[in-house]
């Protein structure tokens, strides 16, 4: 069970590897969508200090979400996703590996980004720890909650834009939370709720996510 | 050709009872019966849109059968899922090789899937691409990637082969490699079921016309328009 579910994680991070700069396609409009904010509000020091924590929030969520459509899509095509699921692995765990094997390949890219891209904004140094630790704890979350888009999506032509629609409106709590929690350590209310909120919307996920996702799997072998 | 060193123990029987296939709302078959024992081959005909693929789908538990059981060794097949799996090999129309991945990595990957390790080289020998085993999937044909994806068929030992239509984009030579491979199968105990439209050295094996389950209502609608109405893809 172990060796399958590892093997998977692999085969994904392999080809992505190979996959060069398509795969970084993620990080590359999060680093780029940042830097417009500077460009377009201006130079103003105070005014990105203060929205720097909601710029990269919602630009991580969006990019996170770029590469969802791809989670199960190309398996699927190719007839992959078949013979995975012929193999000992349930598919609730084909779902997780491939939840995890995107975090690492999207959400872990995104969290090492943001402390260059905090310095753009004029983040204040006392948000920074607690930036870090809340894309830590949240970014798996949307990987968690975009399998099961992906996986709902999985037929269908064009089916990145209806991810987004399906997805986005879940993501608002992590949004919320995630803010939240770098805003409370700037501003010296604290981020300990926050924080907890997430790492509890992170374990209901991991539980939850993969169920979700392994229904609509086996909807799409039909 | 050596023998197949693997010898299957058990004697191992599948059976279909009464099964009905629905597509899209459209029963394809309707009432299909067969018993297939170890060492046995079926062979499945009969034209575009009868329920071939979809047949070879719900035997190898990929899709639900409208009515009807499948029992493997008395048992259905629904309630030991996991079991049967690992007991039987699918090869579709789909080749599921990654144009990144090379054909050795990509029976490694199916074989770690099934908790198994591959016996990749001599997979790949038996198929006649063992000179291929480190070249990236994009760089192969059509031909190429059909074999690399029968050699899952040896890479890891299941007694029940599931091929739809497996001799498609195939050579002479790999036609003839996949019958020798077919004939150990069964020799050494396991079962073939496969559905093509083109000859196929299979001796002995059963013969099942899907054209013959056709729902009466459907049969009656294809005899009234003429034989040359075409029923809809089967690949789904």
């Amino acid at each position: 069970m172990v060796r399958p579910f590892l093997a998977l994680i692999g085969r994904d991070l392999r080809l992505a590897f190979r996959g060069g700069i398509g795969s970084l396609v993620s990080v590359v409009f999060f680093i780029i969508a940042v830097t417009l904010f500077p460009l377009g509000v201006g130079p103003s020091l105070d005014l990105l200090e203060r929205i720097a924590p909601g710029v990269l929030w919602v630009c991580a969520l969006l990019a996170a979400m770029l590469s969802l459509d791809r989670m199960f899509h190309d398996d699927h095509e190719d007839g992959t996703l078949e013979q995975i699921a012929l193999g000992v692995l349930p598919l609730q765990f084909v779902a997780l590996a491939k939840a995890i094997a995107h975090w690492l390949t999207t959400g872990l890219p995104l969290v090492l980004a943001a402390p260059v891209l905090a310095v753009l904004l004029n983040l204040s140094t006392k948000g920074f720890v607690i930036l870090i630790v809340s894309l830590l704890l949240g970014t798996p979350i949307l990987s968690l909650i975009g399998s099961i888009g992906a996986a709902l999506t999985i037929g269908l032509r064009r089916g990145g834009v209806l991810i987004s629609l399906l997805v986005l409106p879940l993501y608002v709590p992590v949004l919320i939370f995630g803010v939240g929690a770098v805003e409370g350590a700037i501003y010296g209310f604290g981020e300990r709720a926050h924080l907890l909120i997430l790492a509890g919307g992170l374990i209901v996920a991991l539980v939850l996510a993969p169920f979700a996702a392994a229904a609509a799997l086996r909807l799409s072998q039909e | 050709m050596a023998a197949s060193p693997h010898q299957f123990d058990h004697p191992a029987r599948l059976e279909a009872r009464a099964l009905g296939c629905v597509r899209g709302g459209r029963a394809v078959f309707q009432a299909l019966d067969f018993v297939l024992d170890a060492g046995g081959a079926l062979l499945l005909h009969g034209p575009n849109g009868t329920g071939k693929s979809s047949l070879l789908r719900i035997l190898a538990g990929l899709l639900r059968p409208a009515g009807g059981r499948v029992l493997w060794n008395g048992a259905a097949i629904r309630d030991a899922v996991d079991d049967y799996c690992s007991q039987l090999h699918y090869v579709g129309h789909l080749d599921a090789l990654k144009p990144l991945m090379t054909p050795r990595e990509t029976l490694g990957f199916f074989a770690a899937t099934r908790g198994e390790v591959a016996l990749a080289d001599e997979a790949l020998e038996r198929l006649g691409v063992a000179g291929l085993a480190d070249t990236p999937g994009r760089y192969l044909s059509a031909g190429q990637k059909r074999r690399v994806a029968l050699a899952r068929l040896i890479a890891s030992p299941a007694k029940l082969w599931l091929l739809d239509e497996p001799t498609v984009m195939l050579d002479l030579d790999a036609t003839a490699r996949l019958e020798a491979l077919m004939g150990e199968h069964r020799a050494a105990g396991g079962l073939v079921i496969v559905a093509t439209h083109t000859a196929l050295a299979l001796p002995g094996a059963a013969r099942l016309d899907l054209a013959q389950f056709r729902p009466t209502a459907a049969r009656r609608a294809i005899d009234g328009a003429g034989a040359a109405l075409s029923f809809e893809d089967e690949t789904w």
